[in-house]
C-alpha cells in the first residue's frame, strides 16, 4: 500500500500546504515536520514559480518571497530527502509545468522517487495532456494527482476512472484563497466520482476555518488547506512554527470529529 | 499534426476549471467559421466598420532611397482603432455573442488590444473588463481613459512585474472565476488551444488581402514578408497565407531592447528556450531554473516573454526566420519612415521597417518586400520624444 493510501486509512485526512523556500528552505523543512507533529496526514509542497496563474494573492506573494532567494530544484529535493529521514508522511509536490520541463521530466521523476515524493499536482496538466508526464510518473511510481473542478461535469467520469493517489476536488471557481463560503455542490461531485472509483477525494480551495474543513471532510475523504497556512507564515516569518502547530492541530481535530 | 498542436508546440496546459469552456469554444468556433451568416456579419463589420480591406501601399520614396527591392507597406495602421488588433477582436466578440456571452475580458500591454476590445464591446453591447499592468496604465494613461470612454472598466494589475505577462495572468484568473457569462478575448496567437488557431484565422485576412493585392499590382509574389513579433498575431496574420509559397521568405522581427546580449530584451527566439507557460508549449525567455524572465522593450506591445506556438514551429522547421531589432534601430526606423513616407507607424511596426531598411538594398529591383505596418504611432510620439531627450508628456 502506498503512503498516500495509508493517509486516508484512518478517518478523514487533513492535508496541509506550504510554499518551498518561504521564508527559507531551512524553515520549510522545520514547518513540514511541525505540520506532521500537529497531525497533518499529507503535506503538499509548492515549488515556487514566477507566474502562479492558479493562485490567489496570498500564495502568489509566497511564491515571490520564496524566489527572492535562489530556490533550486535540487535544494528542494534536499529538503524532501531530509524530511523523509524523519517521517513516513506522504509528500506531494504542487508545481507549475515550466520548472519541471526545464529541469527535465526524466530526472525530475527519478529524483521524486529517490527522495520520497509520492505524488505530483499541477494545475496545468488537464486530462487531455496527461501523456506529457504519464510514462515518467508510471515508471518511477509517482502518482499524478487529478483535479476535478466545479465545471468538470461530464468530464468527471473519465478523469476519475484514471485517477491515482487521491483526487483533488476544487471547491470553488477561480483561484486559491480564503473564502467566506463555498457554494459549489461538492457533495454532488464526490457522488459522481464514487460511481467510478474508490480513489479518495480531498477538497481544496477556499477552506480556512475548522467549520469549513469539517463540512468538506464530512462529504469527502479530507480537506486541503493552503492559503490560510501560508498567511500564518507570511505573518510570523521565521517564528511561525508554534502558530502552524496550533492551527494544523485545530484543523485536524475538526476533520476528525 | 495532432489537434491543437504545431509540431510539438501548442497544447492545452490549463486548469481543469477552464477545460470545458475551451472545448466548447473550439466546437462553437468550428461551427461558426463555416457558417454563412456569421461570415457575412464579420465581413460587414470588417468592411463597413473597421475600414477593410487595408491598403497595400507602394513606398516609392523609400524604395528609391534604399536602392534595392521594391517596398510595399500593408497599412493595418489605417484600420479603425489604429491597429491590426481590431480584426481578431471583432471576430472573437461576434463569436462570443453568438455563444450567448454578455461580457468580454482582455489583457492589454500598450493598450491597443484593450482599446480594440472595448470598442467591439461598445459596438456589440457587451460588458467589458480590461486588465493592464499597473506600470503600463501609467505609461499609457491616454489609452486607459480611451477604454473608459468606450465604457470598459480598466483594472491595474499590481502582481509580478506589473506588465503584459502579469496582465495575462490576471485575465486568466478572472476567467477561471467567472466563465459562464464571460469570454476571454485573447489578444495574440498564444495561450491554450484553440486560441492560437482562432486568432490566426481572424488575423489571416491581412495576408489574404496582401497576396491578392500584390498579385494585382505586380503580377507576382513578394520575395519577403516582414512583420514584428511579440506574441505574434500581426505576423501570423500576414504570414499564414504565404506559408505554402516556399519562395516567399517570412521574417519576424523580435524586440531586442537594449541588445540581445544585455539582460534587457524580449527576443524570445534569439534568447529563449522551450518551455510551457500561459497554456502552451513554445519558446520563452526564462532563467536557469525555469522561472519566466522579466523582459524589456521600448515597445510595450512586444514586451512579452513568449511567442505563439505556430511561430515556434515555423522557426524550428525553418519556414520562417526571426531576427532581433534593438530599441535604437526601431527608433531610427520610426523616424525614417515618418520623414520618408509621411507615415507615423507604431514603434512595434518600426521593428519590421528597420529590418526592411537593412535587407532592401541587398536585393534586386525585381524583388518585392511587403512590410506589415501593424499599427499607427500616435501612442508612441511622446515616448520617442523622451527617447530623444525631449520632455513631452501626453
Amino acid at each position: 500500500m502506498s503512503r498516500i493510501n495509508k493517509a486516508f486509512e484512518n478517518g478523514k485526512a487533513f492535508i496541509a500546504f506550504l510554499t518551498a523556500g518561504d521564508p527559507s528552505l531551512e524553515k520549510t523543512e522545520e514547518y513540514i515536520l511541525e505540520m506532521v507533529r500537529a497531525g497533518a496526514d499529507l503535506v503538499e509542497i509548492g515549488i515556487p514559480f514566477s507566474d502562479p496563474t492558479a493562485e490567489g494573492p496570498v500564495i502568489q506573494e509566497a511564491n515571490l518571497r520564496a524566489l527572492k532567494n535562489p530556490v533550486t530544484m535540487d535544494a528542494i529535493f534536499e529538503v524532501v530527502e531530509n524530511v523523509r529521514k524523519k517521517t513516513e508522511v506522504p509528500l506531494v509536490f504542487l508545481t507549475y509545468m515550466n520548472p519541471v520541463y526545464h529541469y527535465g521530466y526524466g530526472e525530475f521523476f527519478r529524483k521524486c522517487n529517490e527522495t520520497g515524493i509520492d505524488g505530483i499536482i499541477t494545475p496545468e496538466l488537464p486530462f487531455e495532456e496527461k501523456g506529457e508526464w504519464k510514462e515518467y510518473s508510471d515508471y518511477y511510481g509517482v502518482d499524478l494527482i487529478s483535479m476535478i473542478a466545479p465545471t468538470s461535469d461530464e468530464r468527471i467520469k473519465s478523469i476519475a476512472s484514471e485517477a491515482t493517489g487521491f483526487i483533488y476536488v476544487v471547491s470553488s471557481m477561480g483561484v486559491t484563497g480564503v473564502r467566506s463560503n463555498i457554494t459549489t455542490d461538492v457533495k454532488g461531485i464526490v457522488e459522481k466520482i464514487r460511481e467510478v472509483t474508490a480513489v479518495p477525494c480531498a477538497v481544496g480551495f477556499g477552506i480556512s476555518t475548522p467549520e469549513q474543513a469539517q463540512a468538506m471532510a464530512g462529504i469527502s475523504d479530507g480537506a486541503i488547506v493552503g492559503s490560510a497556512i501560508v498567511k500564518i507564515i507570511a505573518e510570523h516569518g521565521e517564528n511561525a512554527a508554534p502558530h502552524i502547530y496550533d492551527y494544523v492541530k485545530k484543523m485536524k481535530e475538526a476533520v476528525s470529529e | 499534426m495532432e489537434t491543437g498542436r504545431f509540431g510539438e508546440f501548442g497544447g492545452q496546459y490549463i486548469t481543469e476549471t477552464l477545460m470545458n469552456e475551451l472545448i466548447r469554444l473550439e466546437k462553437e468556433y468550428e461551427f461558426y467559421k463555416n457558417d454563412e451568416e456569421f461570415n457575412k456579419e464579420l465581413t460587414t463589420l470588417f468592411n463597413e466598420y473597421a475600414g477593410r480591406p487595408s491598403l497595400l501601399y507602394y513606398a516609392e520614396k523609400m524604395t528609391k532611397d534604399l536602392g534595392g527591392a521594391k517596398v510595399y507597406l500593408k497599412r493595418e495602421d489605417l484600420n479603425h482603432t489604429g491597429s491590426h488588433k481590431i480584426n481578431n477582436v471583432l471576430g472573437q466578440a461576434l463569436l462570443a455573442k453568438k455563444m450567448g456571452k454578455t461580457r468580454v475580458i482582455a489583457e492589454t500591454g500598450a493598450g491597443q488590444h484593450g482599446v480594440a476590445t472595448a470598442t467591439a464591446a461598445a459596438l456589440l453591447g457587451m460588458e467589458c473588463d480590461v486588465y493592464m499592468g499597473k506600470e503600463d496604465t501609467e505609461r499609457q494613461a491616454l489609452n486607459v481613459y480611451r477604454m473608459e470612454l468606450l465604457g470598459a472598466r480598466v483594472h491595474p494589475v499590481t502582481s509580478g512585474t506589473m506588465t503584459l505577462k502579469d496582465a495575462v495572468n490576471e485575465t486568466m484568473r478572472e476567467w477561471a472565476t467567472r466563465v459562464s457569462d464571460t469570454h476571454y478575448v485573447l489578444g495574440s496567437v498564444m495561450g491554450p488551444h484553440p486560441f492560437p488557431m482562432i486568432v490566426r484565422d481572424f488575423q489571416s485576412v491581412i495576408g489574404k488581402e496582401a497576396k491578392a493585392q500584390i498579385l494585382e499590382k505586380e503580377g507576382k509574389l513578394p520575395k519577403a514578408v516582414i512583420a514584428c513579433v511579440g506574441g505574434g498575431s500581426n505576423a501570423m496574420g500576414i504570414f499564414h497565407e504565404f506559408i505554402p509559397d516556399e519562395d516567399v521568405a517570412l521574417i519576424g522581427c523580435e524586440a531586442a531592447g537594449r541588445g540581445v546580449d544585455t539582460p534587457q530584451n524580449a527576443a524570445t527566439i534569439a534568447n529563449g528556450s522551450k518551455g510551457i507557460f500561459h497554456g502552451m508549449k513554445s519558446y520563452f525567455c526564462q532563467d536557469d531554473m525555469g522561472q519566466i524572465a522579466p523582459v524589456y522593450s521600448i515597445s510595450a506591445g512586444l514586451d512579452y516573454p513568449g511567442i505563439g506556438p505556430e511561430h515556434a514551429y515555423l522557426h524550428d522547421t525553418g519556414r520562417a526566420t526571426y531576427v532581433p531589432v534593438t530599441d535604437d534601430e526601431a527608433v531610427e526606423a520610426f523616424e525614417y519612415i515618418a520623414r520618408t513616407e509621411g507615415i507615423i507607424c507604431a514603434i512595434e511596426s518600426a521593428h519590421a521597417i528597420s529590418h526592411a531598411i537593412k535587407i532592401a538594398p541587398t536585393m534586386s529591383p525585381e524583388d518585392i518586400i511587403i512590410v506589415n505596418i501593424s499599427g499607427r504611432g500616435d501612442k508612441d510620439v511622446a515616448a520617442i520624444a523622451r527617447y530623444r531627450g525631449i520632455d513631452i508628456h501626453e
